[in-house]
């Protein structure tokens, strides 16, 4: 709906000069491109992403067969509180706010972001807060060992890991604060003459919700962390009983941000899902207004359920009444934006490209997903299943068949116009392939292990959990080494292959297409009006 | 819930084809579906949980036939013409009202089931789960039993966790002193801890209770039938958090009762006379099994620790230094770390004798005595 | 054709997104306040849903007595890694609602120094809190004891005739907390501090 632009490509002179900027590593460091910055983003996230992936790996060789082998118990703790604010703040957060780097300013037709310099700033957060955390395992009693949740008291207890992944905490969120207003400004006020909201592509959408969320709850993280911080220094008793406070306050606290932050982290996907399915059915999207009210709904909706994740914490009935009919009731608009892509691919005329794979593979995963949400919405049996790694395998299949499946399908998606080069297909469904038979044997029989009563985060389990034990294992390791593939593949067409045109996609739509393939240094330095 | 033994096997039946590839639903160490229900409420909650996965299950079907024969059928193909339709709003209503509508039929048995559950009243017994790092201690409050408290530690072998030795059958679920209730009484759990927050957690009662530091909660079930449940801490409490079972014997009201005199008889034994001037050889025995119930997690049974979180034992200055020191440090802990204050968890006996062998177990040859009666006058 | 990089937009756009960052900066810096506005907002909402009550007097809303009904009340202590032995005197009472009961708690400092301790009540189930009238506590105030001391508590208390008919049994649970300060302080140096000479 947004196709018809009056540029003329002769905007695009692919004047590569760089003459009056700093090359080498200073170009990286000053920059304030927002192409640039969106590449140091992806590539920092898919950095962080393998660090992460490697603490996956620790954890789960340590789970591969009854018995201590591998790591020690507060080593072991280490690794999942590390793996889980790694994963989250490190890896899903950054990559996403690269995709929108990159591609928000080509959709909606603007020059740049709206403040370069904050831009190029809110990355640089990035690599001192990643340092922290990831020193922090060489410091006396080690990094912080209390799970992402961070819960009080057991957080208090801890060493100087914990103060430094506090610090880590506030710079990340921090960077990503800056990040989202400099995201929200660029959609609200940089859009191209005639390109109103509802013509807007959806991953604009999504990440306009997402940026508003991010404001919101971040300084809420912030907030909690620094309770932490002087209840751990300075006498002040936030969370501990003594002093009048309470440790379950923490939990409120921490997720009236951790609720939303899920959304955060799986709605710019959305977008790029909507894109993707659009674009390889070769049709519109069916519905895209309910699917922007869908998407808006959610982002209000997940400030209402919070207390879900504490059904066992002791709330009076009534609330855990509330909280599981607001939670419920997400399934709502969530079953509306499934349905809407199964319409949308209705009546199409389909083709199979990696993205369309990672997209359906999204669909298909991130439903299971949310079904298994559904049941632990029910606080009735969230009881059995409250920190069993039923939850494990419920948020593993929501951030990474979710989170990550879209990201993939958005890399694979925008590369051509990223680099000016086709990747290659075939390693591309290979990718796909064995990223989707290896995440379900890592995941799916994470479901029976949290029915059959294993907790999360223990080190070493009862002999009953055993075999499943070993196939989420072996699976986690083909998982991960499938990613390198996708490394591969990005390098080698980083550096050549099959030319692309502006738009290798002939069902796509919207104004990233309507630049050159690689998109030049500079675009859009005219906007150009949508009819 | 006449029907559950069967219900049973519709559900492994349908987990088995969940499975799929993996047929082997049969074998027992594959267990795909929650522990066999002990209670009235864990049976509940199993059906609850079997109608979700077949409401969810149609759902799914549904949805990704609808999706399927869209990706068989609506390929690219030379002369096929995509549609260009994109909204519909009868559809949209539909499918926005018909979710909810199965939403609030599934909420409905819910909201009863939780009611029950949340209904710890008209207990015949209450027991109080006290979490510590990294052990549970169980206070029998009001009933039959009144008075009775022991602390219960696991009792898997270190070698076994280590792979120096075969796993038993109950590895890592086995502890030394098990909770013993009576069947078909409602017995109500309150739930509090120590140190940071744990979690009670039996399956097979579909309990799980987190125990706050500073406050009590409530819970309660009763058990249909004897035998032995076990279950673990569900909250990451630290180091030991895979290492603190829950073992619930359930017993006939006869066993019961017996067990009830029995453990009156022994807590009456067991009574120290302050008095009783100790030898060193009885310290240092008593002293032994006192550390290793609540020491050797973070000292290690050799004394070495596990530094710099956990310091050394052997060798250390207080442990080698003034009595009066080592008195102060073991009776009131060392606040904001793991060192709890062992002045309220253990007995004047256990002190001296725990004290008495960390002076002289290992590299530590003080050969000082710490008797019951000086930790009165020493601490602090 | 090409504009200056550095000025990529009109000034008009620029000032506008200034206006833009300024509000939703603010929108970020008033979300920070809430989170610490959740604070003092939490024991509201648990007083209004009567959870985790602290101690405060209440006054005796309904004398009337309702013996058509009788409660069951069990009494739970604790103290929180501190040396003092903390236990009421009789383990559970039956009142019946409206009904003005005294019971008495004993504590003792059987350490040779004096030791300041606060009690936090708390209630099972968490209902029965906002129907239980406290007039007179010892977790309203400190307690400081003497070395050796041993000192009867007393608290009197009135289950109003409002309690909710399911609730047939009520614990109430104190936890002492030693209050000292200063020591807080020192604790914030973790686990990972090498403890000086072990143990």
């Amino acid at each position: 709906m947004n196709t018809a632009t009056t540029t003329a490509h002769g905007n695009f002179s692919a004047h590569d000069d760089h003459g009056h900027e700093p090359g080498g590593i200073m170009r990286w460091i000053t920059t304030t491109n927002h192409k640039d910055i969106g590449s140091m983003y992806l590539w920092f996230s898919f950095a962080m992403f393998l660090v992460g992936g490697c603490m996956a790996l620790t954890i789960r060789s340590e789970l591969f067969q009854p018995g201590l082998q591998i790591v020690q118990p507060e080593f072991f703790n280490q690794m999942t509180t590390l793996h889980g604010l790694i994963m989250v703040f490190g890896a899903i957060m950054p990559a996403f706010v690269g995709f929108a780097n990159w591609m928000l300013p080509l959709q909606i037709g603007a020059s740049d972001m709206a403040f370069g310099r904050m831009n190029n700033l809110s990355f640089w957060m990035l690599p001192p807060a990643a340092l922290l955390l990831t020193t922090s395992l060489f410091v006396p009693g080690g990094a912080a060992a209390a799970g992402w949740t961070l819960y009080p008291p057991l957080t208090i207890q801890q060493g100087m890991g914990m103060d430094m992944a506090i610090f880590a905490i506030h710079i990340l969120g921090i960077s990503s604060i800056m990040g989202s207003i400099n995201i929200a400004t660029t959609i609200m006020n940089l859009r191209a003459p005639g390109m109103t909201l509802m013509k807007m592509p959806l991953f604009c959408w999504t990440w306009l919700v997402t940026a508003f969320l991010v404001i919101a709850v971040m300084p809420i993280l912030a907030g909690a962390v620094t309770m932490t911080l002087t209840d751990r220094h300075f006498g002040t008793s936030f969370f501990n009983a003594a002093g009048g406070g309470d440790p379950v306050l923490f939990q409120h606290i921490f997720w009236f941000f951790g609720h939303p932050e899920v959304y955060i982290v799986i709605i710019p996907g959305f977008g790029i899902i909507s894109q993707v399915i659009s674009t390889f059915s070769r049709k519109p999207l069916f519905g895209y207004a309910s699917m922007v009210y869908a998407v808006a709904a959610i982002g209000v909706l997940s400030f209402t359920v919070w207390a879900h994740h504490m059904y066992t914490t002791g709330l009076p009935l009534t609330a855990q009444l509330y909280f599981m009919y607001a939670t419920m009731f997400i399934a709502v608009p969530t079953g509306v934006k499934i349905f809407n892509w199964t319409a949308t691919m209705w009546g199409g005329s389909l083709t199979f490209e990696t993205p369309m794979l990672f997209a359906i593979g999204f669909i298909f995963l991130f439903t299971i997903g949310g079904f298994s949400g559904l049941v632990l919405a029910m606080a009735a049996v969230d009881v059995q299943m409250q920190d069993t790694y039923y939850v494990v395998a419920h948020f593993h299949y929501t951030m990474v068949a979710g989170a990550l499946f879209s990201a993939f399908a958005g890399a694979y998606y925008w590369l051509p116009k990223w680099t000016g080069h086709m990747y290659n297909e075939t390693m591309g469904k290979v990718h796909f392939w064995c990223s989707f038979v290896f995440f379900n044997m890592t995941f799916f029989v994470q479901h029976f292990l949290g029915l059959a009563g294993m907790p999360r985060r223990i080190p070493d389990y009862a002999l009953q959990f055993a075999d499943f034990n070993k196939i989420s294992t072996l699976g986690a390791f083909g998982f991960g080494l499938s990613q390198l593939l996708f490394l591969y593949n990005v390098i080698v067409c980083i550096r050549g292959g099959e030319k692309a045109p502006a738009k290798p996609w002939d069902g796509a739509e919207g104004l990233e297409w309507d630049v050159p393939s690689p998109a030049p240094h500079h675009t859009w330095e005219v906007q150009p009006v949508v009819k | 819930m006449s029907g559950s033994t069967q219900k049973l096997g519709v559900s492994r039946l349908f987990a088995g084809l969940v499975l799929g590839l993996l047929a082997y639903s049969a074998n027992a160490a594959y267990q795909v579906n929650f522990q066999e229900p002990a209670t009235k409420l864990a049976h509940t909650v199993y059906d609850l949980h079997m109608m979700m996965m077949y409401i969810c299950g149609v759902i799914f079907v549904g949805v990704f036939g609808v999706m399927f024969y869209s990706i068989v059928k609506h390929r690219k193909a030379p002369g096929r013409e995509s549609a260009a339709f994109h909204e519909n709003t009868t559809v949209e209503i539909l499918w926005t009202v018909i979710p909810t509508i199965i939403l609030l039929v599934m909420v409905w048995p819910v909201t009863k089931a939780l009611v029950s559950m949340r209904d710890a009243t008209g207990a015949d017994i209450t027991i109080k789960a006290t979490g510590y790092q990294w052990k549970w201690g169980y206070d029998y409050i009001k009933g039959e039993g009144e008075g009775i408290k022991f602390k219960s530690v696991l009792s898997t072998p270190r070698e076994q966790i280590d792979g120096n030795v075969p796993k038993g059958e109950h590895y890592l679920l086995e502890v030394d002193n098990h909770l013993v209730v009576p069947v078909g009484k409602k017995v109500r759990i309150l739930t509090t801890a120590e140190d940071v927050i744990h979690s009670w957690f039996v399956p097979a009662f579909a309990v799980k209770q987190d125990a706050v530091p500073g406050f009590i909660r409530d819970t309660s079930f009763r058990a249909e039938r004897e035998g032995t449940f076990r279950g673990q801490c569900a909250e990451l409490c630290g180091k030991d958090h895979g290492f603190m079972p829950i073992v619930v014997d359930v017993v006939s009201q006869e066993k019961y009762s017996a067990w009830v005199a029995e453990q009156k008889a022994k807590m009456a034994a067991a009574a120290d006379d302050p008095a009783k001037v100790w030898t060193l050889p009885e310290l240092m025995a008593r002293g032994e099994a006192v550390y290793l119930q609540n020491c050797a997690a973070c000292h290690q049974p050799t004394g070495k620790g596990l530094p710099p979180a956990f310091p050394a034992l052997d060798g250390s200055k207080i442990a080698t230094g003034p009595k009066e020191g080592h008195i102060g440090l073991v009776v009131n802990g060392k606040p904001g770390t793991a060192m709890a204050a062992f002045g309220k968890q253990l007995s004047d006996a256990e002190i001296a004798s725990v004290i008495t062998y960390e002076r002289n177990a290992w590299g530590n040859k003080m050969g000082d005595i710490v008797q019951p009666a000086e930790i009165k006058s020493h601490a602090k | 054709m090409t504009m200056h990089p550095d000025e990529p937009v009109a000034p008009v756009v620029v000032k506008r997104n200034q206006s833009t960052l300024l509000k939703l900066g603010a929108f970020a810096v008033a979300m920070f306040g809430f989170g610490y506005a959740l604070v003092p907002l939490y024991p509201v909402m648990c007083t209004v849903l009567g959870i985790n009550q602290t101690g405060v007097t209440d006054l005796p809303v309904n004398t009337q007595i309702d013996k058509t009904r009788q409660i069951s009340i069990e009494f739970d202590t604790n103290v929180h890694n501190m040396p003092w032995k903390f236990k009421p005197l009789v383990s559970h009472v039956n009142v019946h609602p409206g009904e003005l009961i005294q019971v008495t708690f004993e504590v003792v400092n059987n350490r040779d120094v004096a030791v300041t301790g606060q009690a936090i009540p708390s209630y099972g189930p968490p209902l029965a809190g906002e129907h239980f009238r406290k007039l007179e506590c010892f977790c309203f105030n400190k307690q400081t004891l003497a070395a050796g001391e041993k000192r009867d508590m007393p608290v009197v208390f009135v289950v109003d005739a409002e309690l909710p008919k399911e609730i047939t049994s009520i614990t109430l649970s104190y936890t002492f907390f030693e209050v000292e300060g200063n020591q807080r302080s020192a604790s914030g140096q973790g686990a990972a501090e090498p403890v000086k000479g072990g143990v």
